[in-house]
């Protein structure tokens, strides 16, 4: 790529040909004031903020949207861009309400920095606002356009980033507002609650639907025992909130401050990820075994069926495709169903006055909740879900020294976990911990890769393969020998929607596939810490790999407990009480 | 491709012949999201307006986001999404039409229809809304009732207009 010469702010710099005035500033450590500009994901130039004046053009550029080209002089800090910087932001502010205070992104609000950024010290522009419609029709996602500013991010992740195309802009000028069409709520369009508009959003126009309310009066009802249990990718991102890096692993502080928070026990969705490989693994061995043994065969691919995001977006876009979907509920909605039967029935309480909460890096899981599947003899699985950020909130609001809490441990029986489910909470960990296991199981030998990580399945590639040759395996899966069980990955529902194609078009080359909803994965869930890039995003998932190399316990079949609950409770992966408890069905669902 | 014929005779048209035309209209486009425009055209001639469900009827038979064709059709002011009277009364508001004195013209015409710019007089015979330059210039400030140009307009000249197409 060619090099071009140009001077920013009097110094002369080398930039490669096709960046931005922005990047090649950022590059040589100038960060000219943004807004709406989010690196690799948004850059049309909406707000403005990022505007420079450049020698010979007639009007001030932006940024983010304008490349740079051999012998520019540009300058980003004169009085005429400095002035017409804050007359931007006045004209932004004369548009939001202003009520900072009564804000959930108060003192965590990317307009908020931006103000003190480029120090403005009056609001002289005050008059009509556009809009003031609340829409709080999802169990995930509340929408506040009267505090909406139009930078569009939402409508680019929704678009481009998922491919779903719930979030647009409608009508145009003073009356432009974000969101399903005016005649659709959130509620009831084709959303598939991923919560990616979420992390985006830079200020409080969305948020998750908000569950720390019900949790406290749950918590202060004494005739209630409060059970909570906490997602793997919880534990690699909490941390963030209270001032430690991204990649800091806080699972004892964790463990420590829900035990401080008075839950009654403090179980791991993790034990549950252990359980969900027993059953998916077993699932996918039988759908297998009928393909190449029964005259009736199997519907393969299976797919993953742990991202409620991702789940939802199959019940709209391919309804007739769900036969893929492994039967298993989520890791999460598992434990749920053992907790008000096996754990209510050893602790001798009635399943009705046990609360279940869920901290999920997820806003789907607030909707997974919800639906009628979710159940058994009437009793709802799960009571309530948080973000990563509500508890954040939570231990925040309780008064909790978080950084000076001493590591704690999760309670038995359903809290020990393998690194196979701690892995879950990244892209391509559930179908590694399902081939550690699988593989195992078939052929009595152990994974033979190193450090047991399947290498094609780790990173942020959109999709990512691998083929597994099974040779001489044990007698009773004699059938699979010589077989290549060819497996995919993806994470965000674009290459959700290229696998699916694929399948649809009788095209699918696969066995088994891994989905998640949200690109990264659960680590960067529209329930986690913001801000998320692919530098956190990595940063994320290398902690949760970390924690699976630091136990010894690296196998789900080899989890104790998981043992013990099917000795003592659910007989065998698949059994009757397993398909009562642990699995469920899906819904065909309108395609708009 | 339909023809101008089968466009207006419309109005003698079922529901379901008017959504079957629609279908002849997209195939005629491909099916192309670039060519949604042209499509909301077609469907706002034979419907008359774009309800809720047409514009989920294009979505769905296009493989589109609803929300994405609400998105191109709300920007656009000469798409509407309610019945229209049946004559459409447009104010020209371009540079030219405005220092003649379109916005008087405008103003007037609220007065007499008792409507705001948008909508449509209960008798339904009537709706009005502005334009941005219709590139008649020339006949500042002009007008338009369904297909046909009023030159020079003053608000003087309304009553008679209107007067003429009850």
């Amino acid at each position: 790529m060619a090099l071009v010469t140009l001077t920013i702010n009097n110094k002369t710099i080398q930039a490669e040909e096709g960046t931005t005035i922005f990047e090649a500033a950022k590059q040589n450590n100038i960060l000219i004031p943004h807004f709406c500009y989010l690196e690799n994901v948004h850059q049309i130039g909406s707000c403005r903020i990022c505007v420079v004046e450049v020698e010979g053009a007639r009007n001030l550029m932006a940024s983010c949207v304008s490349e740079v080209k051999e012998g520019m002089v540009v300058q980003t800090n004169t009085s005429k861009v400095r002035k017409v910087r804050k007359v931007l932001y006045e004209l932004i502010l004369s548009d939001h309400p202003k009520n900072c205070l009564g804000c959930h992104r108060n003192q965590n609000c990317e307009l908020q920095d931006l103000g003190e950024q480029i120090q403005i010290d009056s609001f002289r522009f005050e008059g009509v606002k556009s809009k003031d419609v609340v829409d709080s029709s999802s169990a995930s996602i509340v929408r506040d356009s009267s505090k909406c500013i139009l930078c569009r991010r939402c409508v680019t992740v929704c678009n481009e980033i998922q491919g779903i195309g719930v979030m647009n802009a409608h009508h145009r000028g003073f009356a432009t507002f974000i969101g399903p069409s005016e005649d659709e709520s959130l509620g009831h369009s084709i959303c598939t609650n991923c919560g990616q508009c979420i992390v985006v959003c830079p200020v409080g126009a969305l948020k998750e639907k908000d569950s720390t309310h019900i949790v406290w009066e749950a918590l202060l009802d004494k005739s209630k025992k409060v059970v909570v249990q906490t997602a793997p990718a919880v534990r690699a991102a909490l941390g963030e909130k209270f001032g430690y890096e991204p990649g800091t692993l806080v699972t004892g502080k964790m463990a420590a401050a829900l035990h401080e928070l008075g839950f009654d026990y403090v179980f791991d969705t993790n034990f549950a990820a252990d359980l969900t490989i027993m059953e998916e693994g077993s699932e996918f061995l039988k759908r297998v075994n009928d393909q190449l043994n029964s005259t009736t065969g199997a519907v393969l691919p299976m797919i993953t069926s742990c991202s409620p995001g991702w789940i939802k977006y199959i019940e709209h876009q391919y309804p007739d495709q769900l036969g893929h979907l492994s039967s298993c509920k989520s890791p999460h909605m598992m434990l749920g169903a053992l907790v008000k039967t096996y754990f209510a029935e050893k602790i001798k309480v009635d399943p009705k006055d046990l609360f279940v909460v869920s901290v999920m890096p997820c806003t789907a899981k607030k909707f997974e909740i919800t639906r009628p599947e979710m159940e058994s003899n009437g009793i709802r699985d799960v009571d309530a879900v948080l973000t990563t950020r509500e508890l954040a909130r939570m231990i925040k609001d309780a008064g909790i020294e978080f950084t000076e809490l001493k590591d704690a441990e999760f309670d038995s029986p359903l809290g020990l976990s393998s690194g196979a489910a701690d892995i879950f909470g990244t892209t391509g960990g559930v179908m590694e911990a399902a081939i550690r296991t699988v593989y195992e199981l078939v052929t009595g030998r152990e994974l033979p890769m190193e450090a047991l990580h399947v290498q094609p399945l780790v990173g942020l590639q959109q999709i990512k393969t691998a083929d597994l040759l099974i040779e001489n395996p044990l007698e009773p899966y004699a059938f699979l020998n010589g077989v290549t069980v060819k497996v995919a990955v993806t994470s965000g529902l674009k290459g959700a929607n290229m696998l699916m194609e694929e399948i649809r078009l009788g095209k699918s080359p696969y066995h088994f596939i891994e989905v998640m909803g949200c690109p990264g994965g659960c680590i960067s869930g529209g329930g986690q810490p913001r801000p998320v890039n692919n530098m956190v995003r990595m940063k994320r998932m290398e902690a949760i790999y970390r924690e699976d190399e630091g136990k010894s316990l690296r196998k789900s079949h080899l989890n104790e407990d998981v043992m013990t609950l099917y000795k003592e409770f659910l007989g065998h992966p698949l059994g009757h009480v397993s398909h009562e408890l642990l699995h469920t069905s899906y819904v065909k669902r309108k395609k708009n | 491709m339909i023809t101008h014929e089968e466009i207006c005779s419309v109005h003698s048209m079922t529901e379901t012949e008017k959504y079957g035309l629609l279908e002849q209209v997209m195939d005629d486009y491909d099916r192309k999201e670039s060519n949604l425009i042209q499509i909301l055209h077609m469907a706002q001639a034979i419907f008359g307006f774009l309800a809720p469900e047409v514009q989920s009827f294009i979505a769905e038979r296009m493989d589109i986001p609803n929300s994405k064709v609400n998105s191109v059709l709300t920007f656009y002011s000469f798409f509407s999404t309610k019945p229209k009277g049946k004559y459409t009364v447009s104010i020209c508001l371009g540079t030219a039409c405005y220092v003649r004195g379109g916005k008087d013209v405008v103003n007037k015409l609220k007065e007499v229809l008792s409507i705001e710019v948008g909508e449509t007089t209960e008798d339904k015979m009537f709706s009005l809304q502005v334009m941005r330059c219709i590139g008649a210039c020339g006949l500042a400030p002009a007008m338009t009732i369904n297909e046909k140009v009023y030159k020079q307009v003053n608000p003087n000249k309304l009553h008679r207009i209107l007067g003429m197409l009850k």
